[in-house]
């Protein structure tokens, strides 16, 4: 968006006393001209913390490092910060004010589907940029959108292909009975049909079940040579204590595009961890320098109660770090300028590699690693170079038609 | 032959689990009329009291079986004491003090345990069924819920304090006037209601996990099989568990997951359309 010097210093005057109530500021004491504005939305308390956190976590790293070294446009890049408290309402709500009220000049966050549903249309009609940082079922096509999550269409057919390689073509897919779960079984399929598997089975489950017996006996009977789950949330969580009681960790390899994103790695005893095998971008255990010198900058600011990073929080850290590159090399933070960079390949390097903006499809290239649970952590096995984002399956074309507004599902 | 033993082992598995989720909140609401929203993180407490004691180095069975029900037990005297016999008789009040205090706890627990303690692994092992192989801690959990069941019907059908603890129940007024503490039954009988939701808490800690949240789960179908069973606590839990759970399990296993939990709402509203105040109302009047 534009940000007129002279109505910026009007409207931030007025709604001075407003700001200083709001439920978060930050930081306080720089005058509103020193500084340019930007606006991140996390689920900071409620339902979603245990993500919100980690999330905000990075992000917040990311802008001191921004200031560090100089800030925004030589001025100190200035974040208001809201809790959505894991609320759609409050989304819709502060998204409006983060553009209205505090006029930012690029909003970051959101975790769920939901949320970022709710927010992306403001945005776009506001013409205010966004950054949605989570790993998510892929398929936006809207050029006021930046993602720099993975998405399905990325590591869906390396988890797959690799699980495959390893263990046999039969496969047997658990997935959330809602959009993410929903879309990323379709992408299993494709996956598994392309590479000449089989699908011996595949269940939805509503994101309240917590009891599997009658699943879990079914598999037996299946005998797929592996089972891939899609699960979300704590109900489904219920699932690996219950296989693992009924032995079956043992039997039949699990593969998940989900499982230590919530710290599950940390949080359940090897004994039913163990040998649980994903894809992400990101692991804790990367042996990057740049991931070293990073997570060890996050653990001395955070302590260890943060839980062992996956995929999704250090995406933050580069979302604003885009962000502030993008808007540097533009020389301004006009929104149209700052999207012209942004699609001129832009790169970032980061603590799971670099991420490189795709122009076509605003998702990144990135490296994507296979990582398997072992002993409360990931065992890195397998690194693949720059995939790219194939969410949309090749239907996004942002540069030859920019006005494109959709999201797009693989068509099977 | 051994697929139909599997399905009768969880159908007996998905009422036992329902019945021992429910079993602390019919107390509470048999016996007191009382609407318990937290009862949800009752059991999360059971749960983290249970694992945390354990990681702590107590005795499994002992951190289990005595360390979550009186951990439980104990936060809920304090709650009754302050919050719930502030209340009694004022049913929408109650809903909205305790549904505050379940977003109290659930915050509590976020913030001073977090999400990363560390969970226990189920003990037992597994048992074979011809092609299938069942966990062993299936069969504990219907074991220990039949034995619970049992308990509790000895204690308030032959004991002296279950004596009282009816007879308060059925006429406070009258109870106090032969000298009985009303407000000690209550809160003794509170007491018992969140000591058996911690117990059941720490039952499923090692097979469900435990998180801050993890409560909201199970507080749903523990508030339909109570309303369901309808006002006799014991009986009426027992019978609910028993047609709700085997609804939904064989449902589910005939179709899929959501058809199972939908089942289990349908025979819910059909069977409050026809018993509007639970099976109870209607059978088992007498029953415990």
């Amino acid at each position: 968006m534009t940000v007129k010097r002279r109505s910026f210093i009007k409207t931030s005057a007025a709604g001075a006393a407003a700001l200083a109530a709001g439920p978060y500021f930050w930081p306080k004491g720089v005058s509103a001209a020193d500084t340019v504005k930007g606006g991140a939305i996390y689920d900071l308390s409620g339902d979603l913390q245990l993500f919100g956190k980690n999330q905000w976590a990075c992000a917040e790293m990311a802008i001191d490092e921004i200031n560090a070294a100089g800030g925004v446009l030589g001025k100190k890049l200035e974040v208001k910060t809201y809790d959505s408290q894991s609320q759609m309402q409050a989304y819709n709500q502060y998204a409006r004010q983060m553009v209205l009220r505090d006029r930012v000049a690029v909003v970051q966050g959101g975790l769920t589907s939901s949320s970022r549903e709710v927010i992306r249309p403001i945005l776009h009609k506001l013409k205010t940029l966004y950054f949605y940082n989570t790993n998510y079922e892929g398929g936006v096509c809207d050029r006021n959108f930046f993602a720099t999550g993975a998405t399905p269409g990325g590591y869906v057919d390396l988890l797959s292909g690799e699980a495959m390689k390893r263990w046999g073509k039969s496969v047997y897919i658990m997935a959330a009975d809602y959009n993410y779960g929903q879309i990323t079984a379709k992408w299993i399929q494709k996956a598994v049909k392309d590479a000449g598997g089989k699908v011996v089975g595949e269940e939805f489950f509503p994101l309240t079940v917590n009891q599997f017996g009658p699943t879990i006996s079914k598999i037996q009977a299946a005998k797929p040579d592996f089972v891939m789950n899609v699960f979300v949330g704590p109900a489904h969580a219920s699932f690996y204590g219950q296989w693992a009681s009924a032995g079956m960790n043992k039997r039949i390899p699990m593969v998940s595009t989900t499982f230590g994103a919530a710290g599950e790695v940390v949080r359940m005893p090897p004994e039913i961890a163990d040998g649980i095998m994903t894809c992400y971008s990101y692991y804790e255990d990367l042996d990057i320098p740049f991931n070293k010198k990073w997570l060890a900058e996050f653990r001395k600011r955070n302590g260890t109660d943060y839980g062992y990073l996956t995929d999704v929080p250090p995406k933050d850290w580069y979302g604003w770090i885009f962000w502030a590159k993008a808007v540097n090399e533009a020389g301004t933070t006009e929104r149209e300028k700052v999207i012209e960079v942004l699609e001129g390949g832009l790169t970032v390097d980061g603590p799971g590699g670099p991420l490189t903006m795709d122009a076509k499809t605003h998702h990144c290239t990135m490296d994507m690693y296979i990582g398997q649970a072992k002993g409360g952590k990931f065992e890195i096995q397998k690194k693949v170079a720059q995939v790219p984002p194939t969410n949309t399956g090749n239907q996004c074309d942002l540069k030859a038609r920019p006005d494109t507004n959709v999201m797009y599902e693989p068509k099977i | 032959m051994d697929l139909a033993v599997v399905v009768v082992i969880q159908i007996l598995y998905a009422v036992a689990g329902l019945a021992l989720i429910s079993i602390g909140l019919a107390i509470i609401f048999g016996m007191m009329g009382v609407i318990n929203f937290a009862h949800g993180e009752f059991l999360m407490m059971g749960g983290y009291a249970f694992i945390l004691s354990y990681n702590a180095g107590v005795n499994f069975w002992i951190a289990m079986l005595v360390v979550a029900p009186l951990a439980v037990a104990v936060i809920g005297v304090v709650v009754e004491r302050l919050i719930i016999r502030h209340l009694y008789g004022r049913v929408i009040e109650t809903v909205l003090a305790t549904w505050g205090l379940s977003l109290f706890l659930i915050g509590l627990a976020a913030t001073v345990l977090g999400y990363h303690q560390k969970g226990v692994t189920p003990p037992f092992g597994t048992i074979r069924i011809g092609a299938y192989q069942e966990g062993g801690y299936t069969f504990f959990v219907i074991l220990v819920t039949l034995a619970l069941m049992a308990a509790l019907y000895v204690g308030f059908k032959y004991t002296r304090w279950g004596l009282i603890a009816r007879g308060t129940m059925q006429n406070a007024q009258m109870a106090s006037g032969i000298g009985v503490s009303v407000d000690r039954v209550y809160a003794t009988t509170f007491g018992i209601g969140a000591a058996l939701s911690g117990l059941a808490g720490a039952i499923l800690a090692p097979i469900a996990g435990v998180l801050p949240e993890i409560g909201v789960t199970y507080v749903v179908k523990a508030f339909i099989t109570v309303i369901g069973g309808g006002a006799v606590a014991l009986a009426g839990t027992g019978a609910a568990s028993f047609l709700f759970g085997a609804v939904s399990q064989a449902v589910t296993f005939l179709s899929r997951p959501v058809v199972g939990e939908v089942a289990l709402l349908v025979v819910a509203i059909v069977l409050l359309r026809l018993l509007p105040l639970g099976i109870t109302g209607r059978y088992f009047r007498r029953g415990l």
